[in-house]
């Protein structure tokens, strides 16, 4: 299941390969990795997207990270109200005739064009992860010279609506 | 536990290896484990400064010099402290680096490291050390700036002792340690990030309270946490109020008595059929203070598989980890103990199991053959534990011998046993017992090894002579790989590929090269001779007692099988 997971770090040199060693270690299998700064000086945040096998892969998880000296807080955000938004950019085969076309595919994500050239134009996208692949889909057929994505960043919402059941790890049960 | 200290260091003109210097001795530190080189110049200049203030020990080996400190830091209760070289220096220290880390052994390492100017463009002996021990660490640093250093070797002891124990690395490039600082450091530090609980949810204790009222066959697992924790006393206590059976794990031999009514021996692969019956009968395990490690658990299906687990462990992530909890308790073992002995110990209806577990020890002890003519390993061990009062630190490598140490040399206090548990390391058991030694002068240290550990670090025989320290080095000599053969012999139909060490050197002439007598023993009627005036000797020694080549550990869990399902039980 896939699980996003966000760790409040110090930013200290290493402490990137320290956490994704420690994940590698024990084979948990990384999508994507986000990390920069917080508003607090000295202060960074990572944003994982996991796929784990079950509760427990994941109880492990966060216990294993936060056992770690230079990280301060991991949360496991996935069933709580949140912002989450991916950027990627897509660089796509084209030419004047279907410029306009593209233009209109891109049109409902809200997506912009970032660059055109000659033979191709560079569209920028930003939003949840399932709307840059759901583009990127649309893209594919007109042919996709280089793609970069960031993976996912996020974090809770301002004002948390209850939602039902949040999943606690908590070993105070 | 404050994770928070300030103090201001009024420093002369001094450079950063005084810096270090100074924070050792404010840390308490008279003992240092090390080895110089072009690195740590400044730092050895600074200890050469520092005069009289540290005991240095100067091994043959940096293998050495850290399996030592984790000798000392078993015994004494007091971190170990090691001091390496960059690149080669370093990075022989990595097998006791993670040695330390699968046993919860507080080791704080300094590494000297290449000038910063220069790190990262392959310097001589240059080598990424918080690259390659990251996952072996607990925590590792690197020191950037001078005025960071007292601080970074103030937290670097504080994580190392607290919590968990586990080994700290403090890598210091050499241009952080020749520099001359002048002004003022500030050395407070603030760990927020690391925060270990110690003491028990009462909630979590209550609930263990109540299933141990409910149970009607409960059995106590004692780990190396209980020993970590100083708590052998306050187990003691509980397991007698409420009339408990009480297995130990290796590393938790010594935890609680061996020779107890309620001991019912080592659990897992290599223990009591005792033990490992009551964890397949049990109805409640009470784990405390081991991490369910696969070589207790065997087969994870058949482990403990009618039981409602408890799990006090000081490490949040070890519960669960291997073995699904019922009542997790994350505290500092002793302090859990202590909350469980505040109940009153009402009197409990599991009687009946108590006489199963004492029929079990009765009915299958453990066993082996003894021979006319030649020793038989376990009979060996069962004489060292009687000629020593079984009052000795033991110590040992890997392999067969350890396993017949820790089945027959019965443990009756805690820091007796220094063993290498988790990582299992060939080399261990005697640079270890010299730590050992160190940290208590007094003790009978016997460093019980194999013909094959014993040959990875036996250059520190020459330690040993300079220190005149009175360590007897017992070697289980089967000419072979002993445990490598015996899982050649039943799992691999008895192809030897490598195992068996034809070629040995003389060891009664290698130790006396150094000094150290050496005694061959052949024969029991020799070894009844030899053994106790050597052993009783205020000297070190080197005991070659040659054992039978076929003899194998048992009782035995085979890989994959479960705890009911032990072979070599003798019926």
């Amino acid at each position: 299941m896939k699980r996003i997971v966000t760790a409040i770090v110090h930013n200290r040199s290493g402490v990137l390969n320290r956490v994704t060693g420690l994940l590698a270690k024990r084979q948990f299998n990384i999508e994507s990795i986000s990390v920069g700064r917080t508003e607090t000086e000295g202060v960074s945040k990572m944003t994982f997207v996991v796929d784990v096998e079950d509760e427990r892969k994941l109880e492990q998880l966060t216990k294993q990270l936060n056992k770690q000296v230079d990280v301060l807080k991991v949360s496991d955000i996935s069933e709580k109200a949140i912002v989450a938004r991916e950027l990627a950019m897509v660089k796509v085969i084209s030419n004047p005739q279907i410029r306009s076309e593209i233009q209109s595919i891109i049109e409902p994500f809200r997506a912009t064009v970032i660059d055109v050239s000659r033979e191709s134009m560079t569209i920028q996208v930003t939003g949840n992860s399932d709307k840059v692949d759901a583009l990127i889909d649309l893209l594919r057929p007109y042919g996709i010279k280089e793609l970069a994505r960031t993976g996912l960043t996020a974090f809770t919402r301002g004002h948390q609506k209850q939602v039902a059941e949040i999943k606690s790890y908590s070993l105070l049960k | 536990m404050k994770a928070e200290a300030t103090q201001k260091m009024k420093t002369a003109p001094r450079t950063g290896a005084d810096l270090l210097v100074d924070s050792l001795i404010d840390q308490g530190v008279d003992t240092l484990f090390g080895y110089p080189g072009g690195a740590v110049l400044p730092i050895y200049d600074a200890i050469y400064r520092a005069g009289e203030s540290f005991d240095h020990i100067l091994p043959r080996h940096e293998q050495g010099a850290i399996h030592a400190a984790e000798g000392y830091a078993r015994v004494s209760g007091r971190p170990g402290v090691v001091i390496g070289t960059s690149g080669p220096g370093a990075t022989n220290l990595i097998t006791g680096i993670a040695d330390a880390m699968m046993d919860s052994l507080p080791v704080v390492i300094f590494t000297g490291q290449v000038a910063k100017g220069v790190i990262g463009t392959d310097a001589f002996q240059e080598s990424d050390v918080m690259g390659i021990t990251t996952p072996i660490t607990k925590h590792n640093y690197q020191v950037q700036r001078i005025e960071d250093l007292p601080r970074v070797v103030k937290e670097a002891f504080h994580i190392a002792t607290t919590g968990r124990p586990g080994p700290v690395v403090v890598d210091i490039p050499k241009d952080i340690s020749s520099t001359v600082h002048e002004s003022e450091v500030d050395s407070s530090f603030h760990l927020p990030g690391y925060q270990p609980t110690v003491n028990p949810n009462p909630l979590q204790i209550r609930k263990l309270h109540e299933a141990l009222l409910q149970a009607k066959k409960p059995v106590v697992l004692a780990g190396a946490g209980v020993i970590h924790a100083k708590g052998s006393q306050e187990l003691k206590q509980f397991v007698q109020n409420y009339e408990l059976p009480v297995a130990t794990t290796l590393l938790g031999l010594g935890s609680f008595p061996g020779s107890d009514r309620l001991s019912i021996g080592m659990a897992g692969m290599h223990g009591t059929y005792t033990a490992n019956m009551a964890l397949y009968e049990s109805d409640l395990l009470i784990n405390i203070g081991a991490r369910f490690d696969d070589r207790l658990t065997g087969n994870l299906q058949h482990f403990a598989p009618k039981a409602k687990v408890a799990h006090v462990d000081i490490d949040p992530a070890e519960i669960g980890k291997n073995v699904l909890t019922d009542i997790p308790i994350v505290s500092d073992a002793k302090a859990a103990l202590e909350a469980l002995n505040q109940f009153a110990s009402d009197q409990l209806d599991h009687r009946e199991w108590l006489e199963t577990t004492q029929k079990n020890k009765g009915e299958f002890p453990l066993w082996h053959v003894d021979y006319e003519t030649d020793i038989s390993p376990q009979w060996l061990m069962k004489k060292v534990h009687e000629y020593t009062n079984g009052d000795s630190i033991v110590t040992t490598d890997v392999g067969q011998h350890q396993m017949w140490a820790a089945q027959y040399y019965s443990f009756h206090q805690p820091n007796r046993w220094v063993t290498s548990g988790g990582l299992g390391t060939m080399g261990f058991g005697f640079p270890s017992a010299i730590g050992a030694q160190i940290a208590d002068p007094e003790a009978k240290v016997i460093a019980i090894v194999g013909d094959g550990g014993f040959q990875m670090t036996m250059q520190e025989l020459s330690l040993l002579q300079e220190r005149k320290l009175p360590v007897k080095v017992v070697i289980v000599n089967n000419q072979a790989l002993g445990m490598v053969r015996q899982w050649q012999e039943s799992f691999y139909d008895k192809r030897y590929s490598h195992s068996l060490i034809e070629t040995q050197p003389d060891f009664v002439k290698l130790a006396e090269s150094y000094q150290i007598p050496g005694y061959r023993i052949d024969s029991p009627k020799q070894l009844e001779e030899v053994l106790p005036s050597v052993l009783n000797d205020p000297h070190p020694a080197v005991i070659d007692c040659r054992v039978m080549q076929e003899e194998n550990v048992y009782p035995m869990i085979a890989p994959g099988k479960g705890l009911h399902e032990m072979i070599g039980v003798k019926r």
